[in-house]
């Protein structure tokens, strides 16, 4: 039988959206929320915050205070657009980068500097209690996150798990599996692909020939959409939506955020070894902190002097949490027993013991 | 009291963990309808609902990956794993989450879950089916590895792993999945976990085993007794974290030990009790401390899997040696 003759028995379509232009202008009408001037200032004030404190970060790495730190420089539209679209009953599902995400969900600025600075204490968090730790192995915290949708599923409670990745991540069994398992059972749960083109230093057409990153929820039974990443106003709709649907029991879906990794892989990458420096200079146009400026500004909701006291404010913020941070109080070695289990097992407190001999020495 | 087969007895303790706490789910491939390959969830989806009994997509690391966010959000599932050869997708989410939710959160988050997987050879399976890699889950920190050896251990230990508030493997032997059959009360009472169990007592030799294997082993006590030799045999039951305190006042009392596992030698975990033994119980030694393990080879398929694992004629053998040495 001659191809043309098969049916056609599905077809699958896969939207992008975006609203704000590079300039700030707009492609398409708003959606309603962006009506409400204090929302999208509190996502620019957000956007900034975590700009300042990621290159806090780094620098603090680059003075030996710090360990191997992540930022999300030029990705912080993705972190805010998404964590401002959740509720505080919510569970979040970070990666290694989401540190807009978590400022957000109300971790604190020396808790964050305490776990990259090498201390288990930054991941008490005092952002809900419930919300996941930083997860550094890529995308295993995808299924975590269709069991903590199951017990909400199950419980009946009407809460939503966001789970955050990378573009390498969706090349991972965990975030199939976890998809495939959420579209089964309709689960409460938003899987968000932070698609900044590369993976270390393997770019995004070595890590799939898939046209977008969206359509791999075709394939798990429920919708994917593409969306400017760059647009802190699309991933705060494209995140709202998809949440709200969640929360109303019509399944997961995937939102696949397009944006670029402006800075290196972490402190510990010299990206100018894998892309050069012209492709990173001409993706700064694109970053999401001046395109919302632009617009603010163009709306008469933003100015020089809101601008100056903001950068100044997020400076002083960000140096107080740094003086915390480097005034924690020293760990005691004994304590790397504590919380391994609920009730340590009789058998390790002769070692519990010699460690607690270290801290004497 | 009935008698029932260790995999009854699963079936027992998973019901009774599910009539009592209505946060216990299991789920796995096949564990519904079918009620597991091997029937240890057998009747469990008509009496619970398929909410509590999930058959899974097949995707192992999911099922693990599931518990731990099912876990962490205040369920208690218990997963199930179809054979030990295909626990190894598992390994990323037992090592880098389940068992270090809790320290890594430094108490905020907990992960009481339990992933069951047989365990073993000695039941003509295909390739793939007949693991014994123990030791490499046993050296996770942060996790509790527990093998039954008997019916009524398999009900004791399964109610406490998943009443533990902390991640549990649960390794089934395959092979005494029916092959014997005791008397098993359910009264709901668990059985102690991070304890060894003296299951007959002795003063020459002092034989430590667990699983499948504690079978053979207390044959071959019966033979030794025939000989005038008493063996004292330790059932481990957790191998992790073991009971080393019954296991160096055992030593110290015969002065001689054999340990019987049926997994590879090298690195097996008779090579840690070998050196618990070396390190806090030389002095009582009246002869060197023996291994009667599997082989360093891949599990052989089931042509030669007899040869493979520990006869208890091999046991035997080592034990008069041991006996005879000084």
């Amino acid at each position: 039988m001659a191809e043309e003759e098969l049916p056609v028995i599905a077809r699958f379509e896969v939207r992008r959206r975006s609203y704000l232009a590079l300039d700030g202008t707009l492609q398409r009408p708003l959606p309603s929320f962006a009506s409400d001037t204090g929302l999208l200032l509190s996502l620019y004030r957000g956007m900034v915050l975590t700009r300042a404190f990621d290159l806090k970060a780094v620098s603090l790495q680059r003075t030996g205070r710090l360990g191997t730190y992540a930022t999300s420089l030029g990705q912080e539209a993705v972190s805010v657009g998404v964590a401002s679209a959740m509720r505080e009953e919510d569970v979040v599902l970070p990666s290694y980068r989401d540190n807009g995400t978590l400022l957000w969900r109300g971790m604190k600025m020396e808790e964050i500097l305490l776990f990259w600075g090498g201390d288990e204490r930054g991941n008490r968090s005092s952002g809900p209690a419930h919300d996941f730790p930083y997860c550094i192995p890529v995308g295993s915290q995808a299924p975590h996150a269709a069991g903590v949708a199951y017990a909400f599923k199950f419980k009946k409670q009407p809460r939503v798990a966001v789970c955050l990745f990378g573009d390498g991540a969706t090349s991972k069994g965990d975030v199939w599996e976890a998809m495939n398992f959420a579209g089964v059972h309709k689960l409460p749960v938003v899987f968000v692909a932070n698609n900044n083109q590369w993976a270390i230093s393997v770019p995004l057409r070595l890590q799939t020939a898939s046209e977008t990153l969206a359509q791999k929820a075709i394939a798990a039974g429920f919708p994917g959409e593409q969306v400017d990443g760059n647009d802190v106003i699309a991933v705060r709709a494209a995140a709202g939506e998809a949440i709200a649907a969640a929360r109303s029991g019509e399944g997961p879906r995937l939102i696949e955020a397009v944006t670029y990794r402006l800075s290196d892989h972490t402190t510990a990458d010299d990206a100018a070894r894998y892309r050069p420096p012209e492709e990173v200079q001409a993706r700064w146009k694109e970053e999401p902190i001046a395109r919302l400026r632009s617009y603010l500004v163009s709306h008469k909701a933003w100015g020089k002097s809101d601008e100056e006291q903001l950068a100044a404010e997020c400076q002083e913020r960000v140096e107080a949490a740094v003086e915390r941070y480097l005034a924690a109080e020293p760990r005691a070695p004994e304590t790397m027993f504590d919380h391994l289990y609920a009730e340590l097992p009789r058998v390790y407190a002769g070692q519990r013991q010699q460690l607690s001999g270290a801290s004497d020495a | 009291m009935p008698e029932v087969t260790l995999v009854e007895a699963i079936n027992l303790a998973l019901a009774r963990a599910m009539g009592e706490d209505p946060n216990v789910v299991v789920l796995g491939e096949d564990v519904g309808v079918n009620g597991g390959v091997f029937r240890a969830t057998v009747g469990l989806q008509q009496r619970f609902g398929p909410e509590r009994v999930i058959d899974t997509p097949l995707a192992e690391l999911l099922i693990s990956g599931l518990c731990v966010g099912m876990a962490a959000q205040g369920l208690r599932p218990v997963g199930e794993i179809q054979f030990m050869g295909f626990l190894y997708p598992c390994i990323d989410q037992l090592v880098n989450h389940a068992s270090r939710l809790r320290n890594r959160t430094q108490g905020r988050l907990s992960c009481p879950m339990v992933l069951r997987t047989p365990h073993g050879g000695g039941i003509r399976a295909p390739e793939h089916h007949s693991e014994s890699t123990e030791a490499m889950l046993a050296h996770i920190p942060g996790l509790r590895v527990v093998m039954p050896s008997s019916p009524e251990r398999a009900y004791g230990l399964l109610l406490a792993a998943i009443r533990d508030p902390d991640p549990v493997v649960f390794l089934e032997p395959t092979r005494i999945y029916r092959a014997v059959k005791s008397q098993v009360e359910d009264s709901g009472e668990a059985s102690p976990l991070d304890v060894a169990f003296v299951l007959r007592e002795g003063r020459d030799i002092t034989l430590i085993s667990w699983g499948a294997m504690v079978r053979e082993t207390l044959a071959t006590a019966d033979e030794l007794a025939a000989d005038g030799v008493g063996a004292e045999v330790i059932d481990l039951a957790t191998l992790k974290p073991y009971d080393e305190e019954t296991v160096l006042a055992s030593v110290t009392k015969t002065g001689r030990c054999i340990i019987v596992h049926e997994a590879a030698r090298t690195g097996g975990f008779g090579a840690e009790i070998a050196a618990l033994i070396a390190e806090r119980g030389l002095t009582s030694l009246l002869a060197p401390v023996v291994r009667v393990t599997g082989y360093d080879t891949v599990m052989p398929l089931p042509r030669l899997e007899q040869h493979y694992i520990p006869s208890v004629g091999r046991i035997v053998a080592a034990a008069r040696k041991v006996c005879q040495f000084g």
